[in-house]
Order: C-alpha cells, then sequence, then structure tokens
C-alpha cells in the first residue's frame, strides 16, 4: 500500500485494517505519534489526514490511501503548525511531554482553518486530547498567543 | 543502597520541613569510573567537562514533567558558573553509591524531594568544579586564585584581563585535588536560582523527538503485549493458543504463570493476538471480592484503638468535657494513576548480560530487578532511562520490568512489552482504600478543645522501605494529618494499619497526604459549620502560632474575593495544605453544582509558600498540574472490584478532568528564603478538601466520601 507521509511517498505492506497508529509507529519508526488508549479516548495519536485531525489508534491505514499524512515530525513546515510550536515553547507548555504530539496536531488543524479561535472553539477542538500533567491552562494560552502572531 | 542512609531515613523524614539532615555528600569527591575513564575533567559524578569545551550534566532525578531537569541542572549550572545553553543534560545511570536521594537512601525520584534534597548537594557539586576550574586557572597563570573569577564558563584573572575556557582548562582541573570545602555563592549574588529559567526539554516536545521508554527501536526487536490475570492472585490453569498463532505478524506465545504475552511484529498483531488468546484462569483467594467487602474489613478495624503518632494534652477527658462532641467518617477511594504513557519496557536478555530501556523513578531498583530474574550480577544489567510520560508514582514500582524480564528470558530478541491502556488501568499499583473516624469537641462558644482522628489502611512503606515503617506508624499513612497546625489543646493521632491485599496499593500523587488533608480540611470544615462560622475566620482563629500558613490563607481568601457574594448554585470552600514536604498552601475552589448534580469547578485560586524558589515559572505550572490532577481524582477517580476484577478499564469509564472543563487556575506565590519545600503534590493533595468544602457551600451537603460527583448524585438532602 502507498501511503504519503510528511509530503513522501512510502511504501507499506501491512493489513488494510491495522490502525494507522501502528504502521506509523511500529513498522515506519515514526515515534513521535503516540499511544494512549486505543480507543480514541485520549487524542495522543492524533494526525493530519488531509489537514484534519484524526485519531490514528482507530482510523485503518486503508483510509489514508490517496491522502496526506501529517504527523508531529513534519507539522513545523505548515504555517499553522510552526506557529503553534513555537507558541508552546514560549510558554514552555509541556510537563511530561507525552500528550502533547497530540495536543499540537490538534490545535494546528484548529488555527489552519480558524485562525482566531475563541474559547469555546478551543474547547471544542481540544477537548478530545487528555493531558494528566494538566497543562490545560497554558495549551490555551499558547494557542491564543500562536493566534496573535508571538504578541503577549 | 547502604544500610547507612536507610537508617537514618527515618530522622530525615521525620524532621520538621524535611530538611537535607544527613552528614554524607552525595555525589561528592567520587569520580565516576565510566566517566571518569573519558578524557576531561570529572569533578563528580553530577559534571563532566571535555577538553572541546562541552559540559554535560547528569541528572540523578527522573524527568516525568515536573521539571526536574531544568531546575537541577539551575542549581549546579548556578555554582558551575555556566549558562543554561552551555550544558547539555543526561540522564544519569543507576548508582545508588553516586546518586542516592538522600530522603531514601536510594535513587528514587518521588516525594517532592528532588530539589528539597539536592538543592545543597548540586549547588556544592557546582562550586567544588568552579573552584578547582580556578584553581587551575590560576596555576597555569602562576596567580592567586582569590585573584581569577569565572563567569559563563570562561575564567578570568581580573587583573590582567586574561581567561580561560572551561575546555581549555579541563585536562589540568582534573588533577587538581578535591577540596575539601567549598563558598557557596550568597543568595543575593544569584543569575539563575529564582528565575523562570526555559525548560530544555521543551523543544524536543513540541517535535516528537523526546524519546520515552515506548519510543525505543532497537535492530531486531519484536513487540509484545500482555494479559495478566484480571484478578491479583490468579494464574494461567489453561491456555488455547492456536488463533493466537495465526494472527499474521504473530511470533510467539510466552505463558508466564501469572500471565500470557503474545511477541509479534508490531503492536497491532500483538493486540489482535492477545484478544484472540483463549486463557483460563485460577482465580484465586481474591475471585469473588468486592470494593464492600474492603470497606467492611476496614471500618472492623476503625473500632479499634491504633498506635498512637501525636498525643497532645488529655484528649479523652477534654473529649468528655466538651459542651459539643461532632463525629464523622471519612473514606478514599482506591485510584488508579492512569499516566498518559501506558506501562511499559524493553528487554534484552542475552546468556552473558541484560539490557533494559524504560522509564522509571527508581532506576536502581529496575536494575535489581533485572538482575534478580535473570540471575545475573547486578554488573551484568544494564539500564538506560528515559522521559516518563507521566509518573504520578506509578513508575516508583517495577511490577512492569519484572514482568517484562520475565517475558524476555523466554524470547531470542530485544523485545519491547507495552500494555495496553486496559491491562495498565487494570494493574496498576494503586492508592489504598483509606477509613478514617474523627471526634471533636467544641466548647460552649464553638471553640476546639479536643481532636481525635483514626486513620486506616494498609502500610505502603513496610513494603516499599520498611525504615519508614516504625513502632507501628507508617510514616506516610499519617503525613499530613500529624503535622496538624491547628492550636488545639488535646490531640490524638492514631493509626490502625489494615491490609486488604485483593489489589497491589502503592504511592499516588500527594501520596499520603492526599488522603489525610482531604479529610483532616473536610472535619475541620464540619467544626467551624457546626460552630456556625466562617470556615477561614475559624482556620485563622486557630493559627496563631503558624505565620507561613496563615500568611497563605489570608492571601488565598484575599485573592479568591473570599466573602463577596457568588451566583446562585455557587459556592467556595477553602483548604489548607501542611505536611512533611514544608510547603504551605492554601487553595480556594469555586464550584457550581448545577440541577443535575453536576459538579462544575469554576475558579481555583492557590497561595503558595515553598520557601526559596528556584524556578518560579515550573512552580506555577507544577501547582496548576497537581490541581488539574486533583480535580480529576477528587470529581471522578474511582477504582472498584467486583468478582476480584478492577471495573474501569479505560478513559471512558476512569474519567479524566478535559480542557473545556479546566477552571482557571491562579497561583500566588509568597517569596521568602525559608528551606525549598516539595512542589510536586502539594497542588494535589489539596484539592479534594477545597473542593469538598466549595459543594457543602453551594449545596448545604456534606460529602465524606470520595469521589464527589457519584456522591452528590445519590445523596439526600
Amino acid at each position: 500500500m502507498e501511503l504519503t507521509i510528511n509530503g513522501r511517498k512510502r511504501e507499506v505492506g501491512v493489513p488494510s485494517d491495522m490502525p494507522m497508529l501502528w504502521v506509523l509507529r511500529d513498522v515506519l519508526g515514526m515515534t513521535g505519534t503516540k499511544f494512549g488508549c486505543g480507543m480514541a479516548l485520549c487524542g495522543a495519536c492524533t494526525v493530519q489526514l488531509d489537514g484534519q485531525a484524526i485519531r490514528s489508534c482507530v482510523t485503518p491505514v486503508s483510509a489514508a490511501a490517496g491522502k496526506a499524512i501529517t504527523t508531529i515530525e513534519a507539522i513545523g513546515n505548515t504555517a499553522a503548525g510552526k506557529k503553534v510550536q513555537e507558541a508552546w515553547i514560549a510558554l514552555d507548555v509541556p510537563q511530561c511531554g507525552y500528550c502533547q504530539s497530540g495536543q499540537i496536531m490538534s490545535a494546528s488543524a484548529l488555527l489552519a482553518k480558524n485562525p482566531h479561535p475563541t474559547d469555546s472553539d478551543i474547547d471544542a477542538a481540544m477537548g478530545g486530547n487528555i493531558c494528566r500533567c494538566g497543562t490545560y491552562r497554558r495549551i490555551r494560552a499558547a494557542i491564543k498567543h500562536a493566534a496573535q502572531g508571538g504578541r503577549r | 543502597m547502604t544500610t547507612v542512609s536507610r537508617r537514618e531515613f527515618v530522622s530525615v523524614l521525620t524532621a520538621a520541613g524535611g530538611s537535607l539532615l544527613l552528614g554524607y555528600r552525595v555525589g561528592e569527591g567520587q569520580r565516576v569510573a565510566s566517566v571518569a575513564s573519558a578524557p576531561g575533567f570529572a569533578p563528580n559524578a553530577f559534571i563532566r567537562i571535555a577538553p572541546d569545551g562541552s559540559i554535560t550534566l547528569f541528572m540523578p532525578q527522573a524527568e516525568m514533567g515536573q521539571g526536574t531537569h531544568t531546575s537541577m541542572s539551575m542549581l549546579l549550572a548556578e555554582e558551575l558558573e555556566v549558562t543554561p545553553e552551555q550544558v547539555r543534560l543526561e540522564h544519569a545511570p543507576p548508582d545508588d553509591k553516586l546518586y542516592a536521594n538522600p530522603l531514601f537512601g536510594e535513587q528514587i525520584t518521588g516525594a517532592s524531594s528532588s530539589i528539597r534534597m539536592f538543592y545543597e548537594p548540586l549547588r556544592r557539586a557546582g562550586a567544588t568544579a568552579r573552584a578547582m576550574l580556578i584553581a587551575a586557572a590560576a596555576a597555569s597563570w602562576n596567580v592567586d586564585a582569590a585573584s581569577c573569577r569565572a563567569r559563563k564558563g570562561v575564567v578570568t584573572h581580573t587583573p590582567t584581563g586574561r581567561t580561560l575556557s572551561y575546555g581549555a582548562l579541563a585536562a589540568k582541573a582534573a588533577t587538581v585535588p578535591v577540596p575539601d570545602k567549598v563558598a557557596l555563592k550568597d543568595p543575593k549574588d544569584f543569575t539563575l536560582i529564582g528565575t523562570p529559567a526555559k525548560r530544555p526539554d521543551t523543544p524536543s516536545k513540541v517535535n516528537g523527538t523526546a524519546q520515552y521508554g515506548i519510543d525505543v527501536r532497537l535492530p531486531g526487536m519484536l513487540i509484545a503485549t500482555v494479559a495478566a490475570s484480571p484478578v491479583l492472585g490468579g494464574k494461567v490453569a489453561g491456555l488455547d493458543d492456536e488463533k493466537a498463532k495465526a494472527v499474521p505478524g504473530v511470533r510467539q506465545i510466552v505463558q508466564l504463570d501469572d500471565a500470557v504475552a503474545v511477541v509479534a511484529d508490531h503492536m497491532w498483531a500483538a493486540k489482535q493476538g492477545s484478544a484472540a488468546l483463549e486463557i483460563r484462569w485460577e482465580d484465586g483467594p481474591n475471585a469473588k471480592v468486592s470494593t464492600a467487602d474492603v470497606v467492611e474489613g476496614l471500618a472492623k478495624a476503625s473500632e479499634t484503638a491504633g498506635v498512637t503518632a501525636r498525643k497532645d494534652g488529655d484528649p479523652a477527658s477534654a473529649l468528655a468535657g466538651a459542651a459539643k462532641k461532632v463525629e464523622a467518617v471519612y473514606e478514599s477511594p482506591f485510584l488508579a494513576h492512569a499516566t498518559m504513557e501506558p506501562m511499559n519496557c524493553t528487554v534484552h536478555v542475552r546468556r552473558d548480560g541484560c539490557e533494559v530501556w524504560t522509564g522509571s523513578q527508581v532506576l536502581s531498583r529496575a536494575r535489581a530487578a533485572a538482575a534478580k530474574v535473570t540471575g545475573l550480577p547486578l554488573e551484568k544489567v544494564v539500564v538506560h532511562n528515559h522521559f516518563l510520560g507521566g509518573g504520578f508514582g506509578r513508575r516508583l514500582e517495577v511490577d512492569y520490568v519484572t514482568q517484562a524480564v520475565r517475558i524476555a528470558k523466554q524470547v531470542d530478541a530485544p523485545v519491547k512489552v507495552v500494555w495496553t491502556r486496559e491491562e495498565d488501568v487494570q494493574h496498576d499499583v494503586y492508592r489504598p482504600y483509606y477509613y478514617d473516624r474523627f471526634a471533636a469537641g467544641l466548647d460552649a462558644h464553638g471553640k476546639p478543645v479536643a481532636w481525635s482522628h483514626r486513620i486506616v489502611g494498609p502500610s505502603i512503606m513496610a513494603r516499599f522501605l520498611p525504615p519508614g515503617f516504625k513502632d507501628g506508624i507508617d510514616i506516610d499513612a499519617v503525613d499530613g494529618a500529624v503535622q496538624l497546625l491547628y492550636d488545639i489543646p488535646a490531640i490524638q493521632i492514631e493509626y490502625v494499619r489494615h491490609e486488604e491485599p485483593v489489589l497491589n496499593t502503592g504511592f499516588w500523587r500527594g501520596v499520603g497526604v492526599t488522603h489525610n488533608n482531604f479529610v483532616v480540611e473536610s472535619f475541620i470544615d464540619e467544626l467551624a459549620a457546626v460552630s456556625k462560622q466562617d470556615p477561614v475566620a475559624f482556620r485563622r482563629a486557630l493559627l496563631r502560632k503558624s505565620p507561613r500558613a496563615l500568611t497563605v490563607l489570608e492571601l488565598a481568601a484575599k485573592e479568591a474575593g473570599w466573602g463577596k457574594p457568588v451566583p446562585r448554585g455557587r459556592g467556595r470552600g477553602v483548604a489548607l495544605l501542611f505536611s512533611s514536604w514544608g510547603t504551605y498552601l492554601a487553595q480556594v475552589a469555586e464550584v457550581e453544582v448545577t440541577g443535575s448534580s453536576d459538579v462544575r469547578v469554576r475558579r481555583i485560586v492557590c497561595a503558595v509558600d515553598c520557601g526559596q524558589v528556584v524556578n518560579p515559572d515550573i512552580v506555577k505550572a507544577q501547582i496548576e498540574s497537581g490541581v488539574v490532577y486533583g480535580i480529576s481524582g477528587a470529581l471522578w477517580g474511582e477504582v472498584t472490584l467486583n468478582n476480584g476484577r478492577v471495573e474501569q478499564s479505560n478513559f471512558n469509564n476512569y474519567r479524566v478532568l478535559r480542557m473545556n472543563e479546566t477552571p482557571p487556575i491562579d497561583v500566588r506565590l509568597v517569596r521568602n528564603s525559608e528551606a525549598p519545600g516539595g512542589i510536586g503534590e502539594p497542588g494535589t493533595s489539596v484539592t479534594a478538601a477545597a473542593l469538598a468544602n466549595a459543594v457543602y457551600a453551594a449545596t448545604g451537603k456534606r460529602l465524606r466520601k470520595l469521589p464527589l460527583q457519584p456522591g452528590l448524585a445519590s445523596s439526600t438532602r
């Protein structure tokens, strides 16, 4: 099966029902995308499919055929992703950091579509991403920081 | 581990404020063999300066989000006179001799102790290295060392302006004798300590390159997932693995006495294989146990007198003579940690050695566990630590390391054992169920004259660190209760050890204090209500002898607008934290309870005095973090048993706080120069009581059992 990941074509010989998460992590060695729950409950595995944030732990790899997969390893090449990463660094958002790949993928998808999200837009886009370190306040502030082009 | 430090452990823990009392010096004067053999300057186990000028700092404590790599490197860099940009950080290898946390005498990251315990030793390690570099420079120039100063990795001879970089000095400094005594910087000269220095781990945590244990990749590595007995003490009685073996990608089935692992090319095959296993379990003695059985056992044990942990005055007479007597029973449930990174461990067992890759709060114990399972000597076991995708006390245990090594012994390749979320939730080492019995006496004016608190629960210390269970007292189980600051003339605090071996139990963020603060600060609120007094005023009157506690209480109340009206359906609650951590924290929580008994937290204000602050941004982040963890636990956290099996399995039925449910959290710091206090856990510990007291203020319902949300739904007015 041919996949387009971060702009690069990759050929993988895997079952078509294999979740994209395990193709990325265990077959392609792209470990930036994290395993958290396996049931689309926590958002740690979030990647983008044609710019849409999706949970890779429940998305069969077949659903990605012909679409552009973007992961944390390359989200910094997008305008929104770059702003989000910079804001995350400016505000020192991560603690343990394990959920942050997923948080950044969700936040980048939000900002790409909605450059000036309200609090309720942020709630709706980010409610599916759990952070056990409780960095939620900083994530919200960083999304706003990114939306304002890095001005504080 | 050394017997000396273990013996002294108790005296340290029981010392008020938890300040560093041990006489021995961490890591000093002991050049690390592996480090010292490299060219360059390694004056102690924490610092290596290579001839090319690169400076590496070895981090003895695990980074699990609490910012310890940032703050510990600040302590070293401050005295070494280098900038954070000039240093590279490495996880220290397991070594209790070099890297023991003085609180435990072992290399353990826990009990909010890293800064408390390493504040002085790391500064001394940095200052020693600085003194040796200056001595080397002075010798090179044949001048008095006092005429030289170090700054930003360069030694300057002040009168002439000559300079030598640390790299250029490394070889010579390595020949300078390690000085017995060094001068530490005057705190007024600090340029790093006390500043919001940036976290060095942030860049790698925003681009996917940060390495957690679960991210390890090795040539020829296989991936396994595991199904352990759903009942503690159960065994595999029969196994049909034909269907599992037929799953494409499955390589091997490994059967242990209490678990079955499916080893595969990738996690997807391993998971499918595991689901296809037909395992017949012999459940063992816990086959029929339910939560109600546990509570029944605890309740019965609470009827017996315990061992006295604190006694002031004559509590029995004071209680008998009181104008009014108030009694209450509190319950705190089993809790799972639910770290974002599920338990995992990668192991390669060879005939002549064993290598382990994982994330651990107890690196030397992980190594010892691997040595025990393989029968290899310690020096044949290499353990690599990684960033932890959450610790919260879960990674103080090595059960997952032991299990992975047992599996790997049967696999002829490196194998990464990864638990599913379900396995993680159902095979945790849980916060114990505690049961607390209170009685208090009030005089005719409503002033407390007697306080009696009986704590019933298992002893984690007896298993985890036996010196911490002494003369019948588990120092953790009573932490946060025995330090009761309220000025009450007659106090009795007892501990009844009661083991319910139906689940493995261990430390959960905030340890003993989390349970004790909930019950103590709820019950003091009850006394305020019985006395018809304002909860802040009631506490204030009892804190005249505790100025630091009083300061944070007043500050939190002021910032939260205590006493100002709140909208209908809302209420404010207050709680005050005291413990062995040496940190004082007051929290005011504002909640809204809607008609459907849904509790929404609307605002949290914390006032914190943790003494000397190393990094105020990290202190604030830790309080925010602790509060969020505490809200999850207080509103919904509960692990229950039915037929010996844990009923929760994933985030759908073990609910945790999400972004849209997170209130504003204001953190105010009281800055002073008291000894540094712990900061990773206090935010969690203080939250349940503040929320319960706020629910009482909003509804008039006193909830004496956690979690609050189901309790409120089932309560009747």
